[in-house]
């Protein structure tokens, strides 16, 4: 785990001992040249690569920011194993019913099954490969129960994060390209918004006003942490806007009669995906972290089904004699975080050396 | 910089109004009551208790007696806990709350910040990178994860410590919920002032610093750090809001009796003024420690003008 912590900001001139020297080609320390992607490189500080054989290898910019995303080990190991973990939990409960006839519901009959076996234990003590994670109190697979949790996770972390997309890539441009009056105001709405305690306010409606039904439950989990989401997505949409607005090619857009909504969403947007795509691959985990929050609590997922927070929830409760039903969905749980969070930083370096500060 | 102020000030009125009509919207559009819960009452007895906290008048009078008494800090009686008005609940859950988020963010704050200078300084060196790494590990693990395995290794195995107690500050009671609670914010202080600092000491001005012979240590502690803690300071406004949503779990899994154990509560309850008197109270405490970082910011960094 090192080059991650370690890139240097390509805009930040070499500091030597007489003063800033301004460093032709920039060079990562691997020694590969970086150039900033020509749609990214607007107004101040273009840092293109003079290279001419860097120029002549490079192809579009998505193609780019691949190369360089698959030079970040850490999130090339991000990636490999939220790929894992996603489609373990798509297709692994339905095989390992179809191996074990274990569920994640399913409560075996036999009183010596119906208890918590530690992981890789039979009944009689002996090792065994059938539980890989222990049973739960009741006696229910935990390995079946986390892949399946991880499908609810993942399915309320992706919708919810495609709900704040919408909203907040639309207000952001919309603020971001009318400008003016129109701007002030709905910018000074998010800052408002920014201060307020939603967290809150979002416990307040989960808790006093429960779906009837566990599909109403989820949606409604969609709309309450995609509502409270995109404010950043806003904020960062409109700058982006506001930065391209003032391009030749809107210009020409609008000189040849193009309607306000199709300059903003089929000219302005598609040149701003680079930072929603970054920003919404770290809208993700802590989507996904709220969720469980909220299901610890007693307010989001609700049985018969489970999610990873429902689980940690479940877990925490018997830990004292039954740890591995914590630890395990509890891992599973950090492990999908930390590597989304890798996939992230890695995406945010690859696709925005201007966003590289943090 | 005083316009500022009471332009901020200002605001926070309508915006409390907001959070708390919002709340009381809610209440009122959720079918049921705090009545209409397991034990069902007599009809006479369910009458004197909704003449009594007037239920049946007119909605615009209830919200306005709300309003009323949001005004005068006076939130009226609890319905689940008789007898206790919603202010005596506050006075007694805020002390436990407030002890518990404020150890563990100055605890976190000074771990965040030694070991995020030393990861500046000391770039690309195992410090670094073993900060770093941890304070990956620190963002990934649930806080409601990290507490309990932290109860099983130091109270249920170990013994050191209570697993859920509250003895209130100088004791053994607190280590365990404010060491759960601080574990991200020292993540996120540390990687703050890693990156604040390495921009920092490349600035001009610590190469003045550095040219007019001051030591390393006086460059860093009297220059360095005052620009390089920004964007900490500016992580301590959204850190209240991440602090509340924290303590809520904190005290659920230590079983704590603060200010979050006892909105959850309320809110499963339906427990109408203590919802609405939490809710304010929380609301108004946000909006306040924000306007206090905001000024604080002209403090810090004498470039910042209002």
């Amino acid at each position: 785990m090192n080059d991650e912590f370690s890139k240097k900001d390509p805009n930040e001139p070499a500091l030597t001992p007489l003063g800033t020297l301004p460093e032709p080609p920039v060079r990562s320390r691997e020694g590969n040249t970086i150039h900033t992607a020509p749609e990214f490189a607007v107004g101040e500080g273009d840092v293109r690569s003079t290279d001419p054989i860097e120029l002549l290898a490079g192809g579009s910019l998505w193609r780019d920011a691949w190369r360089r995303l698959l030079r970040s080990k850490l999130a090339v190991f991000g990636m490999i194993v939220a790929v894992t973990i996603t489609v373990a939990s798509v297709i692994g409960p339905s095989v390992i019913k179809r191996a074990t006839g274990y569920a994640y519901d399913f409560i075996p009959k036999d009183d010596r099954l119906a208890r918590s076996l530690p992981p890789f234990r039979s009944p009689d003590g002996k090792f065994a490969w059938s539980h890989p994670m222990g049973t739960d109190t009741v006696g229910r697979d935990i390995l079946a129960r986390v892949l399946s949790g991880g499908q609810i996770s993942l399915m309320v972390a992706l919708i919810a994060t495609l709900v704040s997309l919408l909203i907040g890539v639309s207000y952001g441009a919309t603020a971001g390209y009318l400008g003016g009056r129109i701007d002030d105001v709905m910018m000074r709405v998010v800052d408002v918004l920014y201060s307020l305690p939603y967290v809150i306010i979002v416990i307040v409606l989960l808790a006093l006003l429960p779906a009837k039904t566990p599909t109403g439950q989820l949606a409604q989990l969609f709309f309450a942490l995609g509502a409270v989401s995109w404010l950043t997505m806003a904020r960062i949409v409109r700058g982006q806007v506001m930065s391209l607005k003032n391009q030749e090619f809107v210009l020409a857009a609008r000189a040849t009669g193009v309607s306000t909504p199709r300059i903003i969403f089929r000219h302005l947007v598609p040149n701003a995906l680079g930072p929603v795509i970054v920003y919404a691959t770290l809208t993700i985990p802590s989507i996904m972290l709220s969720e469980a929050f909220l299901s610890f609590l007693g307010l989001g997922v609700r049985p018969p089904r489970v999610s990873w927070g429902l689980l940690a929830a479940d877990g925490a409760q018997t830990l004292a004699i039954y740890p591995w039903q914590l630890i395990f969905p509890g891992m599973t749980m950090a492990l999908m975080l930390l590597s989304l969070n890798f996939v992230g930083d890695g995406l945010r370096d690859a696709l925005d050396p201007q966003m590289r500060r943090e | 910089m005083l316009r500022f102020i009471i332009r901020r000030v200002v605001i926070i009125i309508p915006m409390l109004f907001i959070v708390v009509s919002l709340t009381w919207g809610l209440i009122r559009l959720a079918p049921g009551n705090f009545y209409s819960g397991e034990k069902k009452l007599a009809p006479a007895v369910e009458k004197n208790l909704r003449d009594k906290y007037g239920l049946d008048r007119p909605w615009y009078v209830q919200y306005r007696k709300v309003l009323w008494n949001i005004a005068r800090f006076d939130f009226g009686n609890s319905l689940k806990y008789e007898g206790q008005s919603v202010n005596q609940i506050l006075l007694r859950a805020l002390p436990v709350s407030a002890t518990l988020g404020l150890t563990a963010y100055l605890f976190a704050l000074a771990v965040g910040i030694t070991t995020g200078t030393l990861a500046a300084l000391r770039q690309n060196s195992w410090i670094d990178y073993a900060t770093m790494g941890l304070a990956m590990l620190g963002i990934a693990i649930p806080n409601f994860v990290l507490g309990p395995l932290l109860a099983l290794i130091f109270a249920l195995t170990l013994f050191w410590l209570p697993p859920a107690l509250w003895d209130g500050f100088p004791s053994k009671s607190v280590v365990l919920p404010a060491l759960t609670l601080s574990a991200i914010y020292i993540a996120y202080i540390a990687r703050l002032t890693r990156s604040g600092m390495l921009e920092v000491m490349r600035s001009d001005y610590i190469r003045t610093a550095r040219a007019k012979g001051l030591s390393e240590r006086a460059v860093v502690m009297r220059h360095a750090l005052r620009g390089g803690l920004l964007p900490v300071v500016s992580f301590s406004g959204p850190a209240l809001a991440f602090l509340i949503t924290g303590t809520v779990v904190v005290e659920r899994v230590f079983a704590l009796p603060g200010l979050g154990n006892y909105f959850i509560n309320a809110c499963f309850n339906r427990d109408e003024p203590l919802i609405i008197g939490i809710v304010a109270f929380i609301a108004i405490a946000v909006l306040v420690f924000n306007l206090l970082v905001d000024i604080s910011y002209g403090f810090i960094d004498p470039r910042i003008r209002y």
